[in-house]
């Protein structure tokens, strides 16, 4: 963590040479005053400059990434994270070598982590953050599986008249497939059941 | 496995130097015990035990390479 100790004649002019020094704003850091300053006795004898120590906070990136570092290596694992913060998401990218584990069945263990990640860090942050995990493009590439599984559905549900339920998926992957056909002419689609096990059902647009 | 529980759950409760890890190891299983203080259970456990299955989740893929069955058992 990043922290510099400065003196001035007065608190306020020292944090000011801090934060300028630091290039930051005063809501990103703590200030901590480590000596008052004092006149001495007719401003010449004991006279004292105010010192304090400025300490930059750290940013729900600094937070994931630091319980992400910790998780990792007690699972005997080696890899990189690459943030990138938009809009309130941070999306965390995670490379490395046999990292199979980490994705899990249907992306499992993925949304635990990405889960256990949110919690934590939110517990320290004033805003509240949105953390998306992705390992080597796993997210990425489930959204494509589920746009084409959603098309192929669509078509069989439009030639066989019947509808079709779709596996238990977590609110995310539900979104993907709603999403996907809710420009269909031939079929509608909803969601039945209760989480963990809500699961989207696609049928002909005027069959129910 | 032990560590992997110790951060997780420290990370998430208000009194992380009150979370206790123990372990039982088996032949062909390991048991962890997690012991947090009484006002942080609900931490480590979450609505109808979300954040236990996350934990769960987490340690069985960890788990994996050891070739071990490993279950974590929040005890008070």
């Amino acid at each position: 963590m990043k922290s510099i100790e400065i003196a001035a004649k007065t608190v306020e002019s020292a944090v000011e040479t801090a934060l300028k020094e630091l290039q930051v704003s005063r809501e990103d850091v703590e200030v901590e005053v480590l000596e008052e300053p004092s006149k001495g006795l007719f401003g010449l004898i004991g006279s004292r400059m105010a010192k304090v120590r400025v300490t930059v906070k750290k940013t729900a990136e600094d937070l994931a990434v630091e319980f992400l570092t910790n998780v990792f290596r007690n699972m005997g694992l080696s890899v990189n994270m690459n943030c990138k913060t938009d809009n309130g998401y941070i999306n965390i990218s995670i490379k490395g070598t046999r990292l199979g584990i980490l994705i899990g069945r249907r992306g499992e263990t993925l949304d635990a982590l990405q889960y256990l990640t949110n919690l934590a860090v939110n517990r320290k942050t004033e805003k509240r953050v949105n953390i998306i995990l992705d390992v080597e493009g796993y997210r990425k590439r489930r959204e494509e599986t589920l746009n084409r599984l959603a098309r192929r559905l669509a078509e069989k549900v439009k030639r066989t008249g019947n509808k079709v339920m779709l596996e238990p998926m977590n609110p995310h992957e539900r979104r993907i497939i709603h999403t996907a056909l809710q420009n269909n002419m031939d079929v509608t689609t909803y969601s039945e059941g209760e989480e963990p096990y809500r699961k989207v059902i696609i049928a002909l647009k005027n069959a129910h | 496995m032990q560590e992997l529980v110790r951060t997780i759950a420290s990370a998430l409760v208000d009194h992380p130097s009150q979370v206790e890890v123990n372990v039982i190891e088996g032949e062909k299983s390991l048991v962890l015990e997690l012991k947090v203080a009484p006002e942080d259970m609900g931490k480590v456990i979450g609505k109808q035990g979300r954040i236990a299955r996350a934990i769960r989740s987490v340690v069985k893929a960890a788990s994996l390479r050891e070739g071990k069955r490993v279950t974590v058992d929040i005890v008070q």
